[in-house]
């Protein structure tokens, strides 16, 4: 075990870093199935149903990123899974009873007698709204130190909304890729009003993690870290003017770049995260306990990862294999 | 009522959902694999018909099974620090697996069984089938593992009040896990052998007599009554298993307050924790002595041996164990009696013009009957569990770590309000269930084709494109 120097080093990095990749991955994708699902209520019957059908494919994989996210500071983290979720208890109770009604409301949808599909539909649409609260909400807090103060809430609940609306932005842009028509055309409005969302949200982290701790302040703001730091916002203020300068003339002729506000948006996500990552690091509760401190010990880790290296790449090869084989418009998704 | 015990009831509610579904999966996989076997045989239409009804019903609980699935990882976090921080180098390696072995199969098997039917070959379709229920089966296994390992802890050692595993081999094999997954997978078996015939013979009685129909009822009402007996045999052992490891808990079980010999089995009981007795039993004399030691004049452990020099109760409270206990072998009884009576009506050459053996040997009263044992398994199930669980208590991990060390420092007022919001969802959502079931199985009696068959999941489509 001794081959790659000291296991209780390299053990929790690998694992810190396997949980960031879930963590990011997780959110880009329920990110936009979640949007979709908050968008329900600005669409009509029938652009429900191929809403419904851009994500049915997706969703449930999708979801999977968050199980592996949480298992992870589970099972190689036991202390700081203990800490977080005890600290964020009220809001994960409202994320999980809103994902077990988003998810279930896919298969009583189309099983249930046709009376109830209304109800389901509404279950859906409240599910997906109570999850995307609840983990900006979630957001706001850990960024804050996870201290119940009233401020600290009044800010979490600002990110609550910014997250919601970031989720319905990249959800709308997923509407965009999928669809065509008068529902590709709604799509690209709920895109121009949902990207302030990410703005003002991605705005208030940046602005407000430095504050919280002298440590991340002069992460960000020493000679030369700040150097190496620069192409994070600048690269995001390029894709966010970008993105506003297409969306203002989308859809393009022959439905060319649909994909593109879908990828400007994942780079956006990405960087973000890059970010938070960098100031947070090498802490798993913030300013509490480190990655090293709460991770458990090497040998029951070296055991879990064995079989993430099976099931890691699975999961992974899996996710691009059905996103390539469903590339194309939503319609086109029925079978019989 | 303070945290402890609302966490209590909390974990209690959300793992009781959780397991409904889970023991139907784990089952319903074999039993789909039978059906679709069975055909590649006989190439008989009536069993790939049955495989077509129950496929829908096990996508429904596997759905139900995973987002239930996602409450439980976070539970440990929100209401048990404790226990991840003590014994977390032994369960994390478990529950990972656990979770992994369902995700992997999920991920690459669960598309071509559920949607591959009629666009992969017999046998890669056969094989599909075979992993999933496999899967199913293993991702039991190791969470069985651990719950064992909790109720008989060996392998490891505290190096400053956390758990080491020092040796895997006994970790996993621990001396109560062969019983627990032997009566657990029996318990899945068996719950559901008493769905598919209650729903089977729902469909009989409304109109529906297609030959799927009638196959499906059939396996199921001898396969109940084959599995029946183990179960109680194999229920005897793990009680056995259990004198041994954790006598109070049997005391308990048996509602018996001294140690003594020539104990009688009691049927009706009401314990008193404040007398330290029964103020009423009705009881069979020696039985429990009997079935425990194999002895009529056999020692029985009594409660009154697991008491704390300053009489803090170091036994489970009573009442609970007594009556779940017996409410699982209640039904257990039952099942013995309807499945085998169903059997053997079965099995006369009946009267009708036909002359057939079989499901129209079945009189009204005994259809009605299996109707309504639909959901005996998961009563017993839970019974079962309860049991067990409670029996554990006040230990968390027998010996090592109580219930009270685990429990997270949050306001009970919090606890018992989301406790209240999970009640109402999982109340709903177990209606719905129900509902569905009986309305897929009242569509297909009237051979109306049961739902489109348009892929729910991403891993129901990929598998089904990639063909
Ligand atoms: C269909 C379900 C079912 C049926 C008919 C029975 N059981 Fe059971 N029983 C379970 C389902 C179950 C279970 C849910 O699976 C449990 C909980 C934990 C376990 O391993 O099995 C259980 C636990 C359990 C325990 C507690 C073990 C412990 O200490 O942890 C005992 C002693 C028995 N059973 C004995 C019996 C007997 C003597 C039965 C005879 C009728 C019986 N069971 C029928
Ligand atoms: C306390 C513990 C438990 C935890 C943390 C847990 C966690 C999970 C999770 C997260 C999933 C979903 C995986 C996915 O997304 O595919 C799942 C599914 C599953 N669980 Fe559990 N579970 C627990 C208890 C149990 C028990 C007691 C059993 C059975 C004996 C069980 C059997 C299964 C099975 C077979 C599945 C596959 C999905 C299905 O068939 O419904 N689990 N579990
Ligand atoms: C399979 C079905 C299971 C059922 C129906 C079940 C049921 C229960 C019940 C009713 C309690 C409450 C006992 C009490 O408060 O007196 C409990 C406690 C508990 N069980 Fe289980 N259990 C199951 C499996 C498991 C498994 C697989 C694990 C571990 C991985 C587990 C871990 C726990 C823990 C941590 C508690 C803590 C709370 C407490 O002891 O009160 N259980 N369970």
């Amino acid at each position: 075990m001794n081959t790659f120097g000291d296991p209780t080093v390299w053990l929790p990095f690998v694992f810190a870093a396997l949980m960031g990749l879930s963590i990011l991955i997780y959110v880009i994708l329920d990110g936009f199935d979640l949007g979709v699902g908050v968008l329900f209520p600005f669409a009509n019957e029938a652009e429900r149903d191929r809403m419904v059908s851009a994500i049915g494919p997706f969703w449930d994989a999708n979801e999977t990123w968050l199980v592996l996210a949480v298992g992870i500071l589970l099972v190689a983290f036991p202390a700081a899974h203990g800490a977080i979720l005890t600290a964020l208890y009220l809001p994960v109770a409202i994320m999980l009873v809103g994902l077990i009604l988003r998810g279930v409301a896919f298969e009583f949808r189309v099983k249930a007698p046709t009376p109830w599909k209304a109800t389901w539909n509404r279950a859906f649409f409240v599910g997906s709204l109570m999850t995307s609260l609840s983990q900006g909400f979630m957001l706001g807090m850990y960024v804050m130190g996870l201290t119940w103060t009233l401020p600290h809430v009044g800010f979490a609940l600002l990110t609550a909304v910014f997250l919601t609306v970031g989720y319905s932005f990249i959800g709308a842009t997923w509407v965009i890729h999928k669809t065509e028509g008068d529902l590709q055309r709604k799509a690209v409005d709920w895109a121009k009003g949902g990207i302030w969302g990410l703005v003002l949200g991605i705005g208030a982290i940046s602005a407000a993690t430095p504050y919280v701790s002298d440590r991340i302040f002069g992460k960000w703001f020493t000679w030369p870290e700040a150097l190496y730091l620069s192409p994070l916002p600048i690269l995001s203020g390029v894709l966010v003017v970008s993105l506003w300068l297409m969306l203002r003339r989308m859809p393009f002729a022959e439905d060319r770049y649909s994909w593109a506000p879908f990828a400007a948006a994942t780079g956006l996500w990405g960087l973000a995260f890059g970010g938070m990552a960098y100031s947070f690091y090498p802490y798993v509760v913030p300013e509490r306990l480190t990655i090293y401190e709460a991770a458990s010990a090497p040998e029951s880790l070296f055991i879990i990862l064995i079989g993430t290296c099976i099931v890691l790449p699975t999961i992974l090869g899996y996710t691009i294999l059905s996103y390539s084989i469903f590339r194309g418009k939503a319609t086109e998704l029925r079978y019989d | 009522m303070d945290a402890l015990i609302l966490s209590r009831i909390q974990f209690a509610a959300n793992i009781s959902f959780h397991i409904l579904f889970p023991t139907i999966t784990i089952a319903l996989g074999w039993v789909l694999l039978f059906f679709r076997v069975r055909f590649n045989i006989t190439k008989d239409e009536r069993w790939l018909e049955a495989y077509r009804f129950w496929v829908k019903v096990f996508a429904l609980s596997f759905a139900m099974g995973v987002v239930s699935g996602i409450t439980m990882s976070f539970q440990f976090g929100t209401n048990w620090p404790g226990f991840m921080e003590t014994v977390g180098n032994i369960a994390g390696p478990l529950l990972a697996y656990e979770v992994m072995t369902a995700f992997f199969l999920e991920a690459v098997f669960l598309g071509i069984m559920l949607f591959g039917a009629s666009r992969v070959s017999a046998r890669v379709h056969t094989t599909a089938t075979f992993l999933v229920a496999f899967g199913t089966t293993m991702s039991a296994f190791w969470i069985i593992v651990l719950n064992s390992w909790m109720h008989t802890p060996q392998g490891f050692e505290m190096i400053d009040g956390v758990a080491h595993a020092t040796d895997w081999w006994a970790i996993v094999f621990n001396p109560s896990m062969p019983y627990r997954f032997a009566h657990m997978m029996l318990a899945s078996f068996l719950t559901v052998s008493f769905l598919i015939a209650g729903v089977s013979a729902f469909r009989w009685l409304i109109g529906g007599r297609t030959e799927g129909v009638r196959v499906a009822l059939k396996t199921a009402v001898f396969g109940a009554a084959m599995l029946i007996p183990v179960q109680i045999f194999v229920g005897d052992m793990h009680g056995l298993n259990t004198l041994e490891y954790q006598p109070q808990k049997v005391a308990a079980m048996e509602g018996n307050w001294e140690t003594d010999t020539n104990v009688p089995l009691l049927l009706f009981a009401i314990p008193n924790e404040e007398l330290r007795e029964n103020t009423f039993e009705i009881g069979i004399p020696n039985l429990a002595s009997l079935i425990l030691t194999h002895h009529a004049d056999g020692e029985v452990p009594g409660l009154n041996d697991f008491v704390a020099d300053d009489g803090t109760a170091l036994h489970p409270r009573v009442a609970p164990v007594f009556w779940s206990f017996r409410v699982m072998v209640a039904t257990g009884m039952l099942m013995l009696a309807v499945s085998w009576g169903a059997s053997a009506l079965m099995l006369r050459r009946n009267a009708d013009r036909t002359g057939r053996r079989g499901v129209e040997g079945l009189p009204k009263p005994v259809l009605y009957g299996l109707v309504a044992m639909s959901f005996s398994g998961w009563l017993a199930t839970l019974a079962g569990w309860y049991t067990t669980e409670i029996g554990r208590q006040p230990w968390l991990v027998q010996g090592v770590m109580t219930t009270k060390q685990a429990v997270a420092d949050v306001p009970a007022g919090m606890v018992a309000s989301t406790l209240i919001a999970y009640l109402v969802v999982y109340a709903l959502l177990l209606a719905a269930y129900i509902a569905v079931i009986f309305y897929l199985a009242r569509k297909a009696a009237k051979g109306e084709p049961i739902g489109p068959n348009v892929p729910q999941s991403t891993k129901a489509a990929v598998t089904v494109a990639a063909e």
